[in-house]
This record gives structure tokens, C-alpha cells and sequence, in this order.
């Protein structure tokens, strides 16, 4: 039991970067129904601008967060207008392709740029560790997911009470009426771009800073699992990332403590496949109805 | 106030619109009619700029201002996107009012003066309220669980809500029980009466050429009659194929 608590706050915090992740995911594919597979390299490349900003300017934790969001944020927009925006108008399989080519670009430059070892975190801060009751919790993972909560909160505040955030909502449920309401529908699919890069920035500083572990491929599986974290809370439902999120981390650090520890990738993958044939509008999710 | 020259509009290869021309004055309440495919709800998307004209000579003038189109010895095509085009005052109340279905009727209300950038007043509130007073008690309720007929005079509210001058108007009786596209056409009325221009698209010739000024009748993409609803609703042609005689 005591096992148990503690393997549930591991969960959390890997959770808490899944969930991160997934929001991107999820809130680009309410908006437009593509699924940028590119957000698994964006993660590794907040990881990377984090990792420069600490090693090499010797900055300190906060600019390192603040600093891999928004150079995220840049790059997410980036991606939009190179590889997406161009696409608008053909088929949601050439996009998709295209967002695949952006993310195998991304993993090589950094190939390229910083090589193919992996390389470690330098420290930030002092990891203690609290004993609360017969568990541990260390700060790494206070902050993680402290952070992961405070962003999901404030992404929750932005998408329901700002004019923005409810531009972004008319205009996943109906586009071409959103427009007749004057919302600008570019600016509003960039905008969701760059507040799901910037949110899986975030993500990879975490992980960097919680694993001590930062390498040019890093992205690929942690998209995947945030991928499947966000088909299992419902794809295009925000509360919906979140939780499928928290759902996938939990998931992988149980398949440990029950000495499946070589099958937790497959663990999250094959509640991908559960899901996508149980009941493929996930937990959140809402029916698709195909517009005649 | 609102010109069309010569528009051409394809679907791919198919033609929906072929050089279509015509007028609304300030003012006025203007139909347009024909069958199901004609090009009604297309000339009314392409004027709030979902769907471009093919041609470069076509013109869409709003208030002296070009939608889309050049000027006469100018060489600079304006192609105004949607959201732009309601800023100069062109609400559209869509085909199959398209309210926000997850959004409450006050949500979607304030989707409505999205345009307007600051905040809606009170009396924007309550014009809408004045002409629906039903959605004043629904406004806290979900959009999606309201039923048909609420649901067109949300849409036709939220509309109401950008302050326009012109009112595009698409199958507002769609699905409707009679009585409540009785109630809805004397709204429609009242509407322009207090100062909005209204441009209507309807099947039901009958009510369109009732509480219209003009007409435009529409077959597979031209415009084959016009003038005034009076006389058109006399003209036997218009009779035998629109008025069931």
C-alpha cells in the first residue's frame, strides 16, 4: 500500500508531462482535425533550449521554463506557416504527412546541431526530499507538477472567460460560422499552435530538469505516449488531455511496480488500440458528427 | 448600399454561379428565390467571403468599399476575408443557424459583437431580447438543447448583435412548424423596420415575395427574373414553377 501512494505521485509527475503535451495535440485537432505530429519534437526541443539556456548562460530555473516556452512558441508558429498554413485547403493525409516530415526535420537538425549522445541536466536546484506521512515526495516532482497545474489552470481560465479562448472554442465547433462572427481564423489556428507549443516547451524543460536526460530522439515516444494519452481522454477535449494524461503517466509507473517494467511502452500503446476500439470518442470526448 | 457585377463562382469544375448581378438599396427587404441548387446560399456565402469569385472582373461593392474585385483603373483586386467583411457591417445568419451548440445562448450572443472588439452594452442585450424575448429566459441554457425554432432566433439575434447594416438572411423557415415561420417573418419585419437592410434566401417563394420590396429569382446559377415582389409574384412563369399554380 505504501508502495502503491508512492508509485501514484511517479505517476503524477510523468503524468503531469504527458498531459502537457497532450493538450497540444488535442486542442490543434478540435481546432483544425489534424494531428500535428510534430509536438513530440517541439517537447525535445523545449528540453534542448532549456538545457543551453542553464548550461551555457547558467541561467536560473525560471528563465529556463519561461525561455523553452517561448522559443517553442516561436517555433510552433513556424511550423504552422511552413508546414501547415500552405496545406490549409488539400487533404487533412497531406497535412498530416507534412507534420510527420516537420518532426523527423526537427529530431535531425539536432542531430546535426548538438549530436546524438544524451546529455545531462546541469542542477538547477537542490533535490530534497519531504517524507509526508510513510511517502516521499522529492521537490523535482513538486515542481513539476505544480507547474503542469498552474498552466493547465490558467490554459483552462484563458480558454473560457477571454475573447480569445472563446474565439478558439466558436471556432472548434463551427468554423465557417465563427468566421461570420468575425473571428479572424488564421490568427486563431496560429494562436492554438503556439499555446500547444509552447505548453509541450514546458514539458520538455520538465522532463529534462525530472530526468536528467535531454537527446535529439527524446520526443519521439513521449509524443506518442501524449498522443495516446489524448485519443484516450478524447481527442479535441481539453479536460479530456489532461486527464488521459495523468491516466497514461499512472499507468506506466504501475506496469512497474507489478515488474512489467518492460512492457510499459506497451502498456500506454495498447490502451491506445482499447480505446480506438472501445470507444474511439475517449473518455471526454464527444460523438463526431460528420458535417453533410 | 450592396452591388454585385458579374459574378462567377465554381465548386472545382462545377458552375454555381454565373455572372450574377444584382442590387440592395438602404433600406429595403430583398429575396432571393428558386429551386433547391439554384445558387441562393452560395451568392450569400460568397458575399460574406467564405467563397471567392473565379473571375477577376466580378465586383462586390459594400458602401463604396470593394469586397472583392478592383476598382475601375486600379490594378489592386480586393478579397476581403469573412471576418473583415462583417466589420463593414454584413451579418450572415447561416443555412441551418449554426449556433455554437456548447456555448450558452449568452456566449454565443456575445460570439455575435465579437467584431465590434468592445464589449457589448446592455442595450444590445435587451434590442435582441425586445425582438425574442424567449431567449432573455433561456440565457443561461446550452445553445444545442434549445429547439428549432429558438435556435434560428438565437441565430438570427446573434447576428443582431454586430450591429449591422445589411442582414443576410439563409432559409430562415428551414425545418419549421408554420406558426413559428409566421412568427419568425413578422420578426424579420420588425427587424427592418427599426433600420436594418435585409437580404433574404428562401424555397418558400410564397412568404419571401410577401415581405419582400424586390426579387431575384435564381435558376442553376443566373438570375433569370427581377423586380418588384408585387409584379413577380403575378408574372405566371414565377406562378406555375415557384407558387405551385
Amino acid at each position: 500500500m505504501k508502495d502503491l501512494m508512492q508509485q501514484l505521485i511517479n505517476g503524477l509527475a510523468l503524468g503531469s508531462i504527458y498531459a502537457l503535451i497532450a493538450l497540444g495535440y488535442t486542442m490543434v485537432y478540435g481546432i483544425i482535425s489534424l494531428i500535428n505530429f510534430a509536438y513530440g519534437e517541439i517537447y525535445m526541443f523545449g528540453a534542448f533550449t532549456g538545457l543551453i539556456l542553464a548550461a551555457t548562460y547558467k541561467t536560473n530555473v525560471v528563465v529556463a521554463l519561461l525561455g523553452g516556452m517561448m522559443l517553442s512558441l516561436v517555433l510552433g508558429v513556424l511550423i504552422e506557416r511552413v508546414a501547415y498554413k500552405p496545406l490549409r485547403r488539400s487533404s487533412r493525409l497531406s497535412a498530416l504527412i507534412s507534420t510527420i516530415g516537420v518532426s523527423i526535420f526537427l529530431s535531425t537538425l539536432m542531430v546535426l546541431l548538438k549530436g546524438p549522445n544524451t546529455q545531462g541536466f546541469p542542477k538547477l536546484f537542490e533535490n530534497k526530499v519531504y517524507a509526508i506521512g510513510n511517502f516521499q515526495i522529492t521537490i523535482y516532482q513538486i515542481v513539476i507538477i505544480g507547474v503542469a497545474a498552474f498552466l493547465m489552470l490558467a490554459l483552462h481560465l484563458f480558454v473560457t472567460y477571454t475573447r480569445t479562448g472563446r474565439a478558439m472554442r466558436a471556432t472548434a465547433q463551427d468554423q465557417d460560422a465563427a468566421g461570420l462572427m468575425g473571428v479572424n481564423i488564421d490568427r486563431i489556428i496560429a494562436t492554438t499552435f503556439a499555446i500547444g507549443s509552447s505548453l509541450a516547451g514546458a514539458a520538455g524543460v520538465l522532463a529534462g530538469i525530472y530526468f536528467n536526460a535531454v537527446q535529439p530522439y527524446m520526443g519521439t515516444m513521449a509524443g506518442l505516449k501524449a498522443f495516446a494519452a489524448a485519443v484516450l481522454g478524447g481527442i479535441g477535449s481539453i479536460p479530456g488531455a489532461m486527464l488521459g494524461g495523468l491516466m497514461i503517466g499512472l499507468l506506466e509507473v504501475l506496469s512497474v511496480t507489478v515488474n512489467l517494467s518492460e512492457y510499459k511502452d506497451a502498456f500506454a500503446f495498447g490502451i491506445l488500440i482499447l480505446v480506438l476500439l472501445v470507444k474511439p470518442s475517449g473518455i471526454m470526448g464527444q460523438k463526431i458528427n460528420k458535417k453533410v | 448600399m450592396l452591388r454585385l457585377e458579374n459574378i462567377d463562382v465554381s465548386y472545382g469544375r462545377i458552375r454555381a454561379l454565373q455572372s450574377v448581378s444584382l442590387q440592395v438599396k438602404e433600406g429595403e427587404i430583398v429575396a432571393l428565390i428558386g429551386a433547391n441548387g439554384a445558387g441562393k446560399s452560395t451568392t450569400l456565402r460568397t458575399i460574406s467571403g467564405l467563397l471567392k469569385p473565379a473571375n477577376k472582373e466580378g465586383r462586390i461593392v459594400f458602401n463604396r468599399k470593394h469586397i472583392f474585385g478592383s476598382p475601375p483603373n486600379s490594378s489592386r483586386t480586393a478579397s476581403l476575408k469573412p471576418h473583415t467583411i462583417v466589420q463593414l457591417g454584413v451579418s450572415q445568419v447561416p443555412e441551418g443557424r449554426r449556433v455554437f451548440p456548447k456555448m450558452s445562448v449568452h456566449e454565443n450572443l456575445l460570439m455575435g459583437a465579437h467584431s465590434r472588439k468592445e464589449k457589448p452594452l446592455q442595450e444590445d442585450y435587451e434590442r435582441v431580447f425586445h425582438h425574442f424575448p424567449r431567449l432573455k429566459e433561456r440565457r443561461k441554457q446550452l445553445a444545442g438543447t434549445l429547439s428549432g425554432g429558438e435556435q434560428q432566433m438565437l441565430a438570427i439575434g446573434r447576428s443582431l448583435m454586430s450591429q449591422p447594416k445589411l442582414l443576410l438572411l439563409d432559409e430562415p423557415s428551414m425545418g419549421l412548424a408554420p406558426l413559428l415561420v409566421e412568427e419568425i417573418f413578422h420578426i424579420i419585419e420588425d427587424i427592418n423596420s427599426s433600420g436594418t437592410t435585409i437580404m433574404l434566401v428562401e424555397q418558400n417563394a410564397h412568404l419571401a415575395l410577401e415581405i419582400s420590396d424586390r426579387a431575384y429569382v435564381l435558376e442553376t446559377g443566373r438570375i433569370v427574373l427581377e423586380g418588384s415582389s408585387q409584379e413577380l409574384a403575378k408574372n405566371p412563369e414565377v406562378r406555375r414553377a415557384y407558387l405551385g399554380d
